[in-house]
């Protein structure tokens, strides 16, 4: 408590040198001030409170650009905080003399006034409208096309935090032509550039399916495919966020993204990440999957099922784990061939032990229950089926039971294996309430094969014969 | 007379017998009288009776032949609907076999065409291919750009590090440390010692490898450059026989970049000078019209009026070119031509 006292207190004597004669004195005081308060949200508070901000705001029109690059420090300094402290800072007028100084020449003044700008929009939606009512956007774009790396990023994650809280505030950053020249810088080298410029176009696509056509537009594709082959793991993830937040919105998107062999770079990231980098593309596969039963068979025969069963077993998280029970089980709902497709590799049982542990969080249930539900509801493969027989709970037994039933009755050689391989002695043991679905599949099942068969697979046929064999009379 | 007496006899009993006679036809008469109605009313009856009967069965004629027609009718009726019916299941049935075919040939053929799906996926695997080679090769290159660049650099350290430290040279009487005399031959630092230019005192600021390289993208138009390295040397090329120097050496040397010192870089006039030279180019731009500003009213005194353009000239249409073309002097003519 003291030491936020002793703080407070170098606020208050750091004021006066705001307001000193000698510039550099000015400078330094504001450069201490902003670096006080960016560490700490008191001392935050304490500056909005000392009515520092107005002091600052009006000096930004004046002085010298040194000054400038301070004061727009200490603002995003505080803006940094909380949407409170933030609303602070726009109801003192900060943001007009902050976008005046997106017009200065120096690009690091521009830069600190981009800066603080995105800080602010950060928040909500309504902080983010005040910046746009402030007339920041064109200019953002202006400062996006100039030749500095560090200017260039800042723009750009300007943007994306303008963009990224609701579908006009996206409207407007296209309207202002910001896509075509985010599509450009695609191609830069820089890592954090390239990071930054993914998380604005996904941003702005996310929203609805004509802002997601419009960054289609500006022919992205093929090049954010070799973002995904960048050696930099938040390039990954943030081309796979790009690419999902497209393909999630219609059929053709998704199509015009398959024919553009999106798949196999996601694919092929998924497979080369390990941790939460791999979550956007595992969301990709799934959305893509659940549009339509090509698209589906197209994601299966770009060999994008063994990545997700790897992802399954070997992550730690559960929700990267749920994301990828979800998409094995948009990829496996729509036919027969899917679902075979799926259970060949033998990610059922997998689904079915996440599903039963109690340590998995109610979402990983929740998802693998779905996801084994929709599988098995359209499972032919019979040898997939089986080893789950034995394990499974009523609700999900159910299912199983229900596919045996509709594939044995016209298959002789599947109901010699189920007999072998002891299915049917399982299927007689389950107890079912009589006019349930699953007694009427037993039923169906039973009504297969011969009666001594089932008498003889049926539990506590040795007893009986062993009572039978007591109350024989011998024939003399 | 007889007779008449005995009519006379019977006279007496005449009138008792005639009026008997009356007395009983007229108890008869009644009776007859009733007896005749009867009958003439039961005849009557018949005649009527048959009249109607007669009727009834004219009337049961028409009406026979009436139902006749009319149920005739209906059934032709009946038959045309029938016939109708039929026929138009008939046509139903036809058409529903034409539909058939065509929704069965169109769905195959558009909506639900297998073989396009199988070529569309394998054309997709094909794609995928294609496209994770690219992928690969573009990772690859990469990866390459990024050793070269690695190697690139600490080559430069080691160079300029072998520039600063030039001074640990041997020489014949000394050994350099490089240079120890119970080594088989000296350390490759003791060679880069040989080669390195010494460092000049003047402090020449080593200019960061990364600041050009990454941020050579003004405008980010140019797409990733290929790892260029040294051009190949051509195909065939025979040494040429004798004490020459390697080519590409003397290549180098011959376009070396000239590195003027900083006396010749300089103009020959000063600053000073050069400040003067474009201060007087401003004013010789700037300048609109030559005559000074006189303060005084009294300087234009003598000064002739100049009368305008329009005032000087003569009145009249201009002669030159209506009148006369070229300029003539007769005067300086030699033949005396008129």
């Amino acid at each position: 408590m003291s030491q936020r006292q002793v703080l407070q207190g170098v606020i208050s004597l750091l004021r006066p040198l705001l307001l000193d004669v000698v510039p550099t004195i000015q400078q330094t005081a504001a450069l201490a001030l902003g670096r006080l308060a960016y560490f700490n949200d008191d001392l935050a508070e304490a500056v909005v409170k000392e009515d520092i901000l107005p002091q600052l705001v009006c000096s930004l029109s004046e002085q010298n650009r040194f000054y400038k690059k301070a004061a727009a420090f200490v603002l995003r300094a505080v803006g940094k905080h909380s949407p409170q402290l933030a609303q602070a800072i726009v109801e003192c007028g900060a943001l007009e003399a902050l976008v005046i100084c997106l017009e200065d020449f120096d690009p690091g003044v521009k830069e600190g006034a981009a800066w603080a700008l995105g800080y602010i929009a950060r928040h909500n939606s309504e902080l983010s409208q005040a910046v746009v009512d402030a007339g920041a956007v064109p200019l953002l774009v202006l400062c996006i096309q100039e030749p500095e790396i560090a200017l260039k990023r800042i723009a750009a994650s300007t943007l994306s935090d303008i963009s990224k809280h609701s579908p006009e505030l996206a409207q407007t950053v296209v309207d202002a032509g910001a896509i075509a020249y985010l599509a450009q810088m695609i191609l830069n080298p820089d890592a954090k550039l390239k990071c930054q410029v993914l998380s604005a176009l996904s941003q702005i696509a996310k929203h609805s399916v004509d802002l997601a056509e419009l960054v289609v537009e500006a022919e992205i594709f093929p090049v954010v495919l070799t973002c995904m082959k960048d050696s930099d793991e938040y390039v990954k993830k943030n081309g796979a966020t790009l690419i999902r937040e497209i393909a999630k919105h219609s059929p053709e998107l998704s199509q015009f993204i398959v024919n553009a062999g999106g798949v196999a770079a996601v694919i092929d990231c998924i497979g080369s990440c390990k941790g939460t980098v791999r979550l956007p593309g595992i969301m990709m596969l799934g959305y893509v999957a659940a549009h339509s039963e090509n698209l589906s068979m197209a994601v299966i025969v770009s060999k994008g099922i063994p990545p997700l069963c790897t992802c399954l077993l070997e992550e730690h998280e559960d929700h990267i784990k749920a994301a990828a029970a979800w998409a094995l089980g948009q990829i496996g709902r729509h036919t027969p061939e899917h679902a075979r497709a799926v259970a060949e590799t033998n990610v059922l049982g997998t689904l079915l032990s996440m599903y039963m542990d109690i340590r998995s969080s109610e979402d990983l249930q929740l998802k693998a229950k779905r996801a084994l539900k929709n599988i098995l509801q359209k499972c032919t493969y019979l040898p997939a089926l089986e080893p789950l027989l034995h394990d499974a709970p009523p609700n999900i037994m159910k299912h199983i039971v229900g596919q045996f039933s509709k594939v044995l009755p016209h298959d002789s050689k599947a109901r010699r294996l189920f007999v072998t391989s002891g299915g049917l002695k399982k299927v007689q043991e389950i107890k079912a309430e009589p006019g349930s679905l699953l007694q009427e599949y037993i039923n169906t099942i039973n009504n297969c094969y011969p009666e001594e068969v089932v008498r003889y697979y049926s539990p506590g046929y040795s007893e009986m014969l062993l009572e039978r064999v007591e109350n024989y009379q011998p024939v003399l | 007379m007889a007779a008449l007496v005995r009519l006379e006899t019977r006279l007496s009993r005449l009138r008792e017998e005639y009026f008997l006679k009356n007395r009983s036809v007229d108890e008869d008469r009644k009776i007859v009288y009733k007896a005749a109605v009867k009958i003439q009313s039961w005849f009557r009856g018949c005649r009527v009776r048959a009249y109607l009967r007669y009727l009834n069965k004219m009337a049961i004629s028409i009406q026979k032949w009436w139902r006749g027609y009319q149920s005739r009718r209906y059934f032709r009726k009946m038959i045309k609907t029938a016939y109708f019916i039929m026929k138009m299941n008939f046509y139903n049935e036809m058409a529903v076999r034409i539909q058939k075919r065509w929704r069965g040939y169109y769905v195959r053929k558009y909506t639900h065409n297998y073989y396009a799906l199988k070529k569309y996926l394998e054309a997709i695997s094909l794609n995928n291919e294609i496209v994770r080679n690219e992928l690969q090769e573009y990772a690859e290159m990469n990866e390459k750009k990024k050793k070269k660049k690695d190697l690139e650099k600490k080559e430069k350290e080691k160079k300029y590090k072998a520039r600063k430290m030039h001074y640990l040279l041997s020489t014949e009487q000394i050994a350099g440390i490089y240079n120890s005399p119970f080594r088989k031959f000296p350390d490759p630092m003791e060679l880069l010692l040989r080669q390195s230019k010494p460092l000049s005192h003047r402090q020449q600021q080593p200019k960061s490898p990364f600041t050009y390289d990454l941020y050579d993208w003004p405008t980010c138009k140019r797409p990733p450059a290929f790892p260029t390295g040294e051009p190949l040397p051509p195909i065939g090329r025979q040494k040429p026989q004798g004490p020459f120097r390697d080519a590409a050496e003397v290549l180098r040397q011959r376009y070396k970049p000239l590195e003027p010192t900083l006396r010749v870089a300089a103009s020959i006039s000063s600053p000073l000078e050069k400040a003067r030279e474009e201060m007087k180019r401003e004013e010789w731009r700037k300048c609109i019209h030559d005559n000074e500003f006189l303060p005084f009213s009294s300087y234009h005194k003598n000064e002739k009026y100049e009368l305008s353009i329009h005032a000087s000239e003569k009145i009249g249409k201009e002669t030159y070119g209506i009148k006369h073309f070229r300029e003539v002097q007769p005067n300086k003519w030699i033949a005396g031509k008129v």
